[in-house]
This record gives C-alpha cells, structure tokens and sequence, in this order.
C-alpha cells in the first residue's frame, strides 16, 4: 500500500473564481498545494472551502481559473478521469454493494484482473484496520466503519491526490479524536497530498501541515498550525482559531500603548494603521503580588469565574471596559484561592504572547 | 410491602382495560373488513364449489382443466399482461429517470401529464382511444398523409389495440413507484461513483440502475397483477378477439348465468394474484435488504 511520495502530486490553483448569482462562492482564489502536504481548508459554512474541494474533484465547474495536478492541467477534466481519491461526508457507500464491492469497485472500472484486486482491496482493509470485513453489507457497519471503508475505497486505486470533505463531522467526539490521530499516520504512511476540509478548528490544527483559512470565497491566512494559532494575519483568522478576546490599543510608531502605558511585545507589528492586541485565555495569568519581570500588566475587576473541571474560565472587566478572558489549570488549591466576582485583579502577559494584528475588518 | 402489591394488581388491571379499549376502538375497522372482505369473498369460495344441480361439486374446477379455451383464456391473460408490464417498463422508466433528473419544480408541472390521464375516466380513455384508433380515425389519417403506410391499418379491435390502450392506462402506476425510488437515490453515490474513475454510462448501470430497481419490481409488480384482472379496456379495444379471464367471467354470468363457473374462474385468478404476490414479496424483501431505495 505504500507509495513513493515523490509520486505524489502537487496542486496549483490560479485565479479561480465562481459566482452564484451576486455570491462569490470563490472569489479569486489561488493556492499551491506542496506534492504530499497535508492541507486543511477551515472555514465557517458557506465560507466556499466546500466548493473548492468540489472544483478540486471536478463537480463544480468554476466560471474562470486554472488547475494543474503537477503539470498537467486539469481544470476542464471529467470528474471520472481525474484520479484524485474522495471521501465524502456522507461517505457514500453503495448500499447495494458489500464492503468488498464497494472498496473494489474503482478496481473494477479499471479492469484490475480478479485476483489481484481482491489482494488489494485486502490490504487496503488491511490498512483502515478493517481486514476480514470484506463481504459484511454496508447497513451493518457502524459510523466509524463506513468511514474507514469510505477511506479504504479512496485509497484503494492508489491516487496521487486525495480529498476529504469533513470525513469526521458524523463520528461522535471519542471516535473522531482516534480518527484524526489515525488519518495522520495514514497520510505519512502513504505520502499522497492531500486536501481536507473541516469547520472545526481543533480537527484542522491537530492534523495539518498547514491550513489555508477561508471566508467569503477567500484565503484568509495560510499558515502552519503554530504560526496561525500564535500570528493570525487578521482579525477574522484569530477569532476563528482558538478563543480570543481583543482589546483596544493606539499606535505611535513602533510603540504600541494601552491605557497610558507601552506594551512590551517581540513580534514584527502588521502593516496597519489601527491595531488591536489579541489575548488567548491561556496565555493570560493572574499576576502575582509585585507583578511579574518584563510582562505587560492589566487591571481590571473579575466579573465571574467558571469551574471546568480541569481547567477555570475567569472573565474580566478591564478598566477601558473591554472584556476579556482567562483560562487556568486546576491543581490542589488553585480553586479555594481563585478571586471571586467583583474582586479587583492584576493580569499578567508575556510580551511574548503579546501579539497585535491589524485591528480593521476583513 | 402490602402497597407495593396492591399497586402491582391495579397497574395489571389497568393495563388489561387498556388493551380491552384499543380492542374496541379498532372493531369497526375489524367490522368492515369481515363485511366487505372475508364474508364477499367466502361466499365466493361457497359458490364456486357448487354444481348446475345446486350440490357440492368439483365440475367448475374440472371444467377449466378439461376444456382448451379456458388455457387459452388464461394464456392469454398472461399474455397481455407480461406484454404490458413489459412495455410500460420500457416506456416507463426512461420517463421516470428524465423526471427525476429535472428540477423540482419543472418535474412536479410534468408530473401533472402523468397524473392528469390517471385522474380521468377509464372508460372515457379506453373510448378515446377507439376514436383515435379506428379505420378512419386521427392515427391512420395521419400517417397516411405523413406516407408512413398507404392503406388504413387494422390498429384497434385486436391486440395491438389492446396494448396500446392498457400501456396508457397503467404507464402511471409504474411511473410513481420508480420515480419516488429514483427521487431517494442520493446524488453522492453518483458522485462516488464518477470520483471513483466511472463514466456516466458506467456509473448508471453500476449505482444508480441498481438501486433504482425495488421501484421498478414495485411499479411492474402492480401493473402486472391489476392487468390481470382488467376487464374493461380489452373488452372494448380487444374487439372479441382478445379474451382474458374477467371477460370470461362476465360471459359465464350474463350469457350463461352459471354463477359457479364464474366464481370458480375468480377463485382461480385471486389465488394466482395471491400466489404471484407471495413469490414477489420474498424478492421485494430481499431487495430491501440489499439496501436499495425504498
């Protein structure tokens, strides 16, 4: 089942564009995809990372563009000769056909002789962790198999690209936790460059060698996980991953200033006029009597204060009214010296995690 | 602990009450199907076991074995039958998937062309196509002057006639059962199905003819067995020359008054239906359990 991943092939996408009536569903859209990357299009419904991934596997005809799979151009070709493996949402397993059938039915359209494509349909069993399931009906599998036999089928005929459109979006939150681990340790084991698509910012960061962000049709930030986590490139990017609140803060130069102080920062600050400061809650602690060496410092009133478990969500009032969040580990103890609501609180953050993106709308 | 029990005897209670109540609230429905039903179709049975002397006998059954016409009444009631099942398929389905494959909206308009004949008249139709079809009628003038044939041709009293005039009436009853099945395929096996390296034509007949066909074998099935018992449209479009069994039974009544050979020749018949019904139900089974459309 493994391949070579030097046969895996890069994608580049140009210009493409498609408009449903006044709607850009892509709105100029150029990506590279590198010959066995592993790339997530994360977005919002109806941010277009569907109908991407659709022009990618030949069922939306865009109105203007280009495709290539590696030279080749690709983007007037049929959908059946295009060779690129898909798994669907709904996985779309042929209920008239068992598990074999299905998996062994792109197999059969290319007139495999018998032997050999009951050998690979095996291994391809085999390698979704299915072996021996080949003549059960599709209606007795359970959600996590018709995935991997989904899988299995997408894989079986050996394409240089694959496609995921939220494969994992049916699959309960345990089940779908060992998928991605799984699907990760596929794509290294099989090397072909593959194009996922998820609404579920933990999925895409967990799995992906970089993710392109869409909304509105556009790529919005493409990045590594780390880097879109730590420096999103705009607003909309860092309050789509993780949690974030912002708070407002002025611009002279190079000096960045809250309230009447300048904040400490180690990032390069974006290009832009008005900015704002991005806080993760878990980047944010309750500072320590005497304050902390070399971090920015904001007080405030705590306005309430949430028990998780493993964790504590505390939500702040900060003098300038913005509103923001803090997220805490529990260890013995932490609880009984939490502050309570309406008491005053000084929040510290490193200048390293004090990062300041371009504070405009996008 | 003496609570406890004495709760245990009324929750019994109660729930025999219950079931008494929903017993009688289902008696007319039970009612109704004894006095249209069982009691009409018993009486049937009683009847068809009695002789020309009003005794118990066999000679209505052993008629129908003896003489030859009554095989080549059943003949050809099977027949015409198959016939009509067969060409409604053939006419049927192709309709079916191009309304399937419309938008919703413009299939639901055509819909009403099927539906339209459905809601009229049988005998208004069957008489339509009599106008239609005889020596002088709208077709022959047509083709004659289109030069299709040069002569009028014999098209009605006979079974061509026959055909064409049962294909109209039953098309419907084989285009709704395909269409709704159609309408259930999901359009991502057909997608899977390109994706996974098939034509159109190859991803037809690989997913979506399959599982359109428990439609199919639905819409057949009820075209099949209502042509059996079909009386009105070969009798006035079959011109006497096509005979199938409900024509024989009305003869045996109205010419010859023998209720017995009549309800003997109905038995017969029910029972085929029943027995032809029974088969298909295994194979409709089985084809729900394969998991095609619905």
């Amino acid at each position: 089942m493994s391949q070579d991943p030097s046969s895996a092939l890069p994608i580049t996408v140009r210009n493409v564009t498609k408009t449903y009536g006044a709607v850009h569903a892509l709105d100029d859209v150029s990506l590279d995809v590198k010959s066995g990357e592993f790339l997530t299009l994360l977005g919002p419904s109806g941010s277009g990372k569907t109908t991407l991934l659709m022009v990618l596997a030949g069922f939306t005809r865009p109105d203007t563009g280009s495709l290539k799979f590696g030279e080749a151009e690709m983007i007037r070709t049929a959908p059946h000769l295009r060779d690129v493996g898909m798994v669907f949402q709904n996985y779309a397993l042929f209920p008239h056909m068992t598990v074999a059938g299905n998996v062994g039915y792109p197999l059969r359209l290319r007139r495999v002789p018998k032997a050999e494509a009951a050998e690979r349909v095996e291994r391809a069993l085999d390698t979704v962790q299915l072996g021996g399931y080949g003549e059960r009906r599709i209606d007795q599998l359970s959600g996590g198999q018709k995935q991997r036999v989904a899988l299995a089928r997408s894989i079986v005929f050996e394409p240089r690209i694959l496609l995921m459109d939220e494969p994992l979006s049916a699959l309960d939150k345990k089940l779908r936790d060992r998928m991605q681990i799984e699907l990760r340790h596929l794509h290294e084991k099989l090397g072909m460059t593959t194009v996922y698509v998820t609404h579920d910012q933990r999925e895409a960061l967990t799995m992906s060698d970089r993710i392109a962000v869409v909304n509105h049709g556009r790529i919005m930030q493409l990045a590594t996980p780390q880097q879109l986590y730590d420096y999103p490139a705009n607003r909309f990017v860092a309050d789509f991953i993780g949690d974030s609140t912002f708070v407002p803060v002025t611009r002279s130069g190079d000096e960045v200033i809250y309230g009447d102080r300048p904040l400490a920062y180690t990032g390069a600050l974006p290009d832009a006029a008005s900015l704002v400061l991005m806080v993760r809650p878990e980047r944010l602690r309750i500072a320590a009597q005497g304050g902390a060496e070399g971090a920015n410092l904001f007080e405030g009133t705590a306005s309430e204060v949430v028990y998780q478990g493993d964790s504590y969500l505390m939500y702040a009032r900060l003098a300038d009214g913005s509103e923001i969040s803090l997220r805490g580990t529990i260890r013995g103890g932490t609880v009984a010296n939490l502050p309570k609501a309406g008491d005053p609180v000084t929040l510290a953050l490193d200048a390293a995690d004090t990062v300041l993106i371009d504070g405009g709308e996008t | 602990m003496a609570m406890v029990e004495s709760n245990a005897e009324g929750l019994r209670r109660d729930g025999r009450l219950e079931r008494l109540r929903l017993f009688g609230l289902s008696s007319p429905a039970l009612l109704m199907v004894l006095v249209i039903l069982v009691i009409p179709v018993g009486w049937l049975f009683y009847v068809s076991f009695i002789g020309a002397d009003g005794q118990f006998s066999l000679e209505n059954y052993e008629r129908m074995i003896k003489r030859k016409s009554y095989a080549r009444i059943f003949m050809t009631t099977f027949q015409v039958s198959l016939l009509t099942t067969g060409l409604c398929i053939v006419i049927g389905y192709p309709l079916a998937y191009f309304l399937s494959q419309l938008p919703n909206r413009l299939a639901n308009l055509l819909m009403i062309t099927v539906l339209l004949p459905f809601w009229t008249s049988l005998l208004v139709r069957t008489y339509a196509w009599l106008v239609l079809l005889q020596k002088k009628g709208l077709v022959n003038d047509w083709a004659i002057s289109l030069g299709l044939w040069d002569e009028p041709i014999k098209i009605v009293h006979n079974m061509t006639g026959t055909l064409i005039g049962m294909v109209h009436i039953m098309l419907p009853f084989l285009i709704l059962p395909v269409y709704s099945a159609m309408k259930a395929i999901d359009k991502d096996y057909l997608k899977a199905a390109s994706n996974l390296g098939a034509s159109p034509r190859r991803a037809f007949w690989t997913v979506f003819f399959p599982l359109s066909t428990p439609g199919l074998f639905a819409g057949s099935l009820m075209v099949f067995v209502l042509c059996l018992g079909f009386f009105v449209t070969p009798a006035v479009l079959g011109g006497g020359k096509v005979i199938m069994v409900s024509m024989k039974i009305v003869s045996n009544i109205e010419l010859f008054v023998n209720w017995g050979a009549a309800s003997a020749l109905g038995v017969v018949l029910l029972v085929i239906t029943m027995a032809i019904l029974w088969i298909a139900s295994r194979f409709v089974n089985l084809a729900a359990m394969t998991g095609g459309g619905h």
